[in-house]
């Protein structure tokens, strides 16, 4: 094993389509592009690619760094490098930022060649099922044909799911982490207050903000101080915060207790980063993801036509996506006989855990990734 | 002394019941392994018998081990029932020297009885001789299979044989067969005393549990 934990310096890279894709609500997008990382070799049989699929406010700078001087490396850089649980001496690793994202792929925010102006309002309301459609085209372009294992957390896991729905003969194994079949009323009611939050924001425009020169930053920043709240366990916070001041009572509004202090500059740093138009886009496709619908709310049958080999995982203190909703998919892949394995991580940090470099997690990622059999093709 | 308090430790020592529970199984049945421990007897399985087996175990340590030995396996506490599997899901549900750590004991049996066409519980059958004289000697029992002290036993619901046939009748279960073992040896004579390991396999007499 090697002892450089790190993947090292990378880049993004773009790669556009000309073929139009038509989305779950009816609309085409004539041509579009993503931007994604890899990380590792891609073998001579192709058979040692892994797809990281994103959460809300992810993107495809999943490891690494772009240069010695970043403060921080991507946003699961301590599962993925030389070593790591997702060891890329063996794996082939691809990270994409997902249709209707603001970090490079085509969004709300870049150009609609139509019109030679921002998307804005009239980027499409983009799905799940979308994601995986255009996933499944950058891995035709990369002349991959069925990937070792989709990995994701949250609504990264929903696309982990969906890959198995949509293209069985595709993926080999499915990591399907914090994530749930289907958003609970409570669960779509927190991305509604957050919706809110941003689209009664005046300086939102109805979604046009760019032509404006404004950004809907008060809205962002309550959406994402909620966000925050319902991604945190009610002990870590207690723990992190408590009751504690920063400084005494002063029977104000100001900032007193440090929990305001943290999710203001929460709320704050996401404001100036994230785009608005994607956020609201994110949520929805949240709330729309539910691959029973169409069976009759059957979630065994809506699996039925899977073949991949199933990891899911969940954490006892995430409320957000909680183990309750794990146990649905996975009774519904025993139902089907497919080969799964179920771990309830014992976990303080709530949603959040997922992204966290957990002993016993990361024990299991790595055991369970490591038995993922690439062929006689494994790169050394 | 016992160093470990893993109620399923006992199965890496006592690898006997596993060669009777593979005969009573169906080549390349659907088998659920409860309180599987570190997947062993599914392991020994998938080599001969080509089972679609799964594992339920509470312990993070077990559930690691399945997953590192490829090991179907599925968290959960038994003691919680079997919610997550539909009735008559499996062929066949095993309970390996676990069933006298259960609470709910009756709540279990009833539940793999549910769940599996067939049931299989294996438990140390504590009117066993040497269970017996150390009790007349004033002493708890301790044994290798039953290795723990009193105040550090996962053991609360040891039964008998007698204890175990009664409990069925009670239970409308039907006994499809028995085996009692003493040190890989099938007992047939007295064996509720000369047995060390009781080995059932077992259906629900009620039609459309």
């Amino acid at each position: 094993m090697q002892e450089n934990y790190s993947i090292g310096i990378v880049a993004p890279q773009t790669a556009h389509f000309d073929t139009p894709l038509t989305l779950k609500c009816g609309r085409v997008l004539p041509q579009f592009d993503l931007v994604f990382e890899t990380y590792g070799t891609l073998n001579a049989s192709k058979s040692n690619a892994v797809l990281i699929c994103h959460a809300l406010s992810g993107n495809h700078h999943v490891a690494g760094k772009y240069s010695e001087n970043d403060k921080y490396p991507g946003w699961w850089d301590n599962l993925i490098g030389p070593g790591k649980p997702l060891d890329t001496n063996k794996f082939f690793v691809i990270g994409l930022n997902n249709l209707g994202g603001c970090h490079g792929s085509s969004g709300p925010k870049s150009i609609n060649p139509d019109t030679n102006k921002p998307w804005g309002a009239d980027f499409p309301i983009v799905t799940v099922e979308d994601w995986v459609n255009s996933q499944a085209l950058l891995l035709d372009a990369l002349g991959i044909k069925k990937l070792a294992a989709v990995v994701g957390g949250s609504l990264g896991g929903m696309q982990a799911l969906e890959w198995t729905i949509a293209y069985p003969d595709r993926v080999d194994h499915a990591l399907v982490i914090a994530s749930a079949p289907n958003l609970t009323a409570q669960n779509m009611a927190f991305n509604e207050v957050a919706r809110q939050a941003i689209i009664t924001d005046p300086e939102f425009h109805e979604g046009n903000y760019y032509e404006h020169q404004v950004v809907p930053r008060r809205g962002l920043r309550i959406a994402r101080m909620l966000g925050h709240i319902t991604y945190l366990s009610d002990d870590v916070m207690g723990e992190k915060f408590g009751r504690k001041l920063r400084d005494q009572i002063n029977y104000s509004f100001d900032v007193e207790f440090e929990m305001e202090s943290y999710l203001r500059y929460q709320g704050d740093k996401f404001a100036g980063e994230f785009d608005a138009n994607t956020y609201i886009r994110m949520t929805r496709a949240l709330d729309y993801y539910d691959p029973a619908l169409q069976h009759g709310g059957d979630l065994t049958q809506a699996l039925s036509g899977t073949k991949a080999q199933f990891l899911v995982l969940s954490f006892t203190s995430d409320w957000r996506f909680s183990p309750a909703r794990s146990r649905e998919i996975v009774k519904a892949l025993l139902d089907n006989e497919r080969t799964v394995s179920y771990a309830e991580i014992t976990a303080a940090h709530g949603h959040d855990a997922f992204l966290m470099p957990d002993k016993h997690y990361h024990a299991i990622l790595r055991s369970y990734i490591s038995n993922i059999d690439i062929g006689d093709n494994h790169a050394k | 002394m016992p160093n470990s308090v893993s109620i399923t430790n006992n199965v890496t020592e006592f690898r006997q019941d596993f060669a009777i529970i593979a005969n009573w199984l169906k080549f390349g049945c659907k088998l659920l392994d409860l309180g599987c421990g570190n997947g062993e007897l599914l392991q020994f399985l998938r080599g001969s018998l080509e089972v679609k087996g799964y594992g339920v175990e509470k312990d993070d340590a077990n559930v690691l081990a399945c997953i590192k030995n490829n090991i179907n396996v599925i968290q959960m506490d038994l003691e919680d029932g079997l919610s997550g599997f539909e009735n008559q899901s499996f062929d066949t549900v095993v309970l390996s020297q676990t069933l006298q750590a259960m609470h709910n004991t009756e709540k279990i049996v009833l539940e793999m009885l549910r769940v599996g066409k067939e049931v299989i519980v294996t438990f140390p059958n504590f009117g066993y001789w040497r269970n017996r004289w150390q009790i007349t000697a004033g002493r708890m029992p301790v044994s290798k299979i039953l290795p723990y002290q009193w105040y550090d036993t996962p053991n609360v619901h040891l039964c008998t044989i007698n204890d175990f046939d009664e409990f069925c009748r009670n239970h409308q279960i039907e006994i499809i067969q028995r085996k009692v073992i003493t040190d890989s040896k099938e007992i047939h004579w007295m064996p509720n005393i000369l047995g060390n390991l009781a080995i059932y396999r077992l259906k629900s007499r009620q039609l459309g549990v």
